[in-house]
């Protein structure tokens, strides 16, 4: 306790104030403590480390040495999938997360139209969303299958051409792709919110002022969910960031790797068409035991998928900070 | 959900007149609930064909799934019996559930006074805590996880067990929290305000007068941390590969199917055998989940 020369009711209310503070400032502590522990040790510590682990040479094994930028130069210009990589992600995250926005909130718009049955579609086009990545992969390797794949032999059968989908380089991305638009039911959920959301009396003002049904979509509907498309948009970018497991097991099942722990497989099979970023720390990390390089791959991962964050968190500032 | 039809088309019932522009409205009507309709038909074929192909594959047996034929010609209901009794699937299963469980009410019980901290307390620096909470949310685990792996594996010794997944449940998880949040955000403070005239301090606040309230978003958030657990890959194929005592039906089933090559079939029903859980899990808790889907992206 302080003493100060102030009178003693005074001090003493000043005391009680300073108490009370305290005690909201512990009990703010005390609420956040789970999440600050978790920030210091899964976030902060780990982020530090890889920064460090970045300049030296490790193999898990031996001591790290310092090598300054040699594991950057690696991964930049030695590394032979890194460019390949980096192209694969950029076209997944272009392409897929355009198709998924347009595709979900065509699903939307659908639902909001569908008059009979409204409630078996909705379920019907969420369900897939549920699949298990691994499961829904493996289930698409299967229906995919060049050989004896049900779209295949419907396509032979109505004399279309029968792409080699997961097994064709110049097929596995669409193939995921198609993967990705079969579980789009969170984004169908979310449009078909902010859909319903839209006030009617708009609509009816614009019909009343001779609007089609293009004009009411074009200057009703966008303007009401274009909040909700940047949000898409912007976190689909970072989810494709992460593209992960799909990837992995599509490669993995379709150039007919065994499982299972250990297993080397042909990186992105086939022909490196579905690397990722993500797959990269993990081969250089976990089977290459090149820590330093693994963490270079992670950084950029990192300094990527955190500007983007950044756009969410001033495109929908409102949305994420707003108060009540 | 509003489905009325638009004002051109009420009429009452006994409208006496039936002009060619009435006609030519109802007509182009039907028209339109046709071609929605057909439109929403065959998108239902694309979300369900998978399914049904999967389904029917997983009841053949091995010599039929590898033709193209899709209706098994016996149908072999032993496939489920054969994928139940491969070795490791029922440890593969049991695995699956607690990190499941166990990670869900981890992640419930430790994001819940954060989020409430998040969304009533006012304190400085809460906004870089947001901010921080959604940054986490937004990060690619394979970020992080070169050190995370050392330190478990080195540190602790601890790898090849279930412990590194289910231990860092017990310190908040971003979505939780930022999703949680939102929700406390649409409570009028009202009822907090209530409850400490009444002198309850803010814990007794938080478990007596926010979670009663909070239930359907708290069963939401619970849910999806469920369905991660269960859907992960990355975790347990980083921490428990290496022993196939601590593999979960994800990082299993890919083995599965390499060690059952060609039998289509089985790993068809063991893909089924999986998805099963959850999507009973969601038939029975639809509404909670979908709130939940909406939460993320709609409300605030």
């Amino acid at each position: 306790m302080t003493t100060s020369p102030r009178p003693a009711a005074a001090t003493a209310r000043g005391a009680a104030l300073r108490r009370k503070h305290r005690r909201e400032a512990y009990r703010t502590l005390a609420f956040l403590s789970p999440w600050l522990i978790g920030f210091g040790f899964f976030f902060a510590y780990p982020l530090i480390s890889t920064v460090y682990f970045s300049f030296m040479k490790y193999d898990g094994f031996t001591a790290p040495v310092f090598t300054g930028l040699k594991n950057w130069d690696y991964v930049f210009n030695h590394y032979p999938f890194f460019w390949q990589g980096l192209g694969n992600t950029l076209w997944l995250v272009v392409v897929m997360v355009a198709l998924r926005v347009v595709f979900g909130l065509g699903i939307g718009l659908l639902i909001t139209k569908v008059k009979s049955g409204a409630g078996f579609f909705r379920t019907a086009f969420y369900l897939p969303y549920l699949a298990p990545p691994v499961a829904a992969t493996i289930a698409f390797a299967f229906l995919l299958n060049p050989g004896t794949g049900p779209v295949n032999h419907a396509l032979a059968q109505l004399g279309l051409p029968q792409p080699g989908w997961f097994n064709d380089p110049s097929w596995s991305k669409p193939a995921l792709t198609m993967l990705a638009l079969w579980g789009i039911g969170d984004l169908m959920v979310i449009f078909l919110a902010a859909l319903l959301d839209v006030p009617q009396e708009q609509y009816e003002a614009a019909e009343l002022d001779g609007a089609g049904a293009f004009k009411k979509f074009r200057f009703v509907t966008v303007p009401h969910i274009a909040p909700i498309v940047v949000f898409a948009v912007v976190t689909g970018v970072i989810q494709t960031m992460q593209y992960y497991t799909q990837a992995i097991v599509a490669g993995k099942v379709a150039s007919g790797v065994i499982g299972g722990s250990g297993q080397q497989f042909e990186p992105g099979y086939p022909r490196g068409s579905t690397w990722t970023l993500p797959q990269m720390v993990y081969n250089l990390g976990f089977q290459r035991f090149d820590t330093g390089s693994a963490c270079v791959v992670a950084l950029i991962l990192f300094a990527i998928s955190m500007a983007f964050t950044s756009l969410l968190l001033r495109r929908r500032a409102g949305f994420v900070t707003g108060e009540d | 959900m509003t489905l009325t039809s638009s004002p051109r088309l009420a009429r009452p019932l006994d409208a006496p007149a039936r002009t060619d522009a009435h006609r030519a409205a109802r007509r182009r009507a039907a028209l339109h609930w046709v071609a929605v309709h057909t439109t929403a038909i065959a998108a239902a074929l694309f979300f369900l064909l998978p399914f049904v192909f999967v389904f029917l594959t997983s009841v053949m047996s091995d010599r039929q799934a590898l033709t193209t034929d899709y209706w098994p010609q016996h149908w072999q209901w032993g496939n489920y019996v054969k994928v139940w009794q491969t070795p490791g699937f029922l440890t593969w299963w049991r695995n699956t559930l607690v990190y499941a469980v166990a990670g869900t009410v981890l992640t419930v019980v430790s994001s819940l006074p954060v989020a409430y901290a998040l969304a009533r307390f006012r304190f400085r620096g809460r906004n870089l805590a947001l901010m921080a909470v959604i940054s986490m949310m937004m990060l690619p685990p394979q970020v992080t996880v070169i050190p995370m792996y050392l330190f478990w594996a080195k540190q602790l010794h601890l790898t090849g067990t279930l412990w590194p997944l289910v231990i860092p449940m017990a310190f908040g998880d971003a979505f939780t929290i930022f999703l949680l949040r939102q929700f406390l955000l649409t409570i009028p403070r009202e009822y907090t305000e209530a409850a400490r005239v009444d002198g309850c301090g803010e814990l007794r606040t938080l478990l007596r007068v926010i979670l009663p309230m909070a239930r359907p978003a708290i069963a939401a958030v619970a849910l999806f941390q469920f369905f991660y657990c269960w859907n992960d890959y990355f975790g347990p194929q980083i921490y428990a590969s290496e022993n196939p005592g601590a593999w979960t039906l994800s990082y299993g089933l890919e083995s599965f199917k390499g060690a059952h090559h060609t039998n289509w079939n089985l790993t068809m029903a063991a893909t089924l055998l999986i998805m099963a859980p959850v999507i009973v899990l969601f038939f029975f808790a639809q509404k909670a989940f979908i709130e939940g889907v909406t939460l993320t992206g709609v409300k605030g």
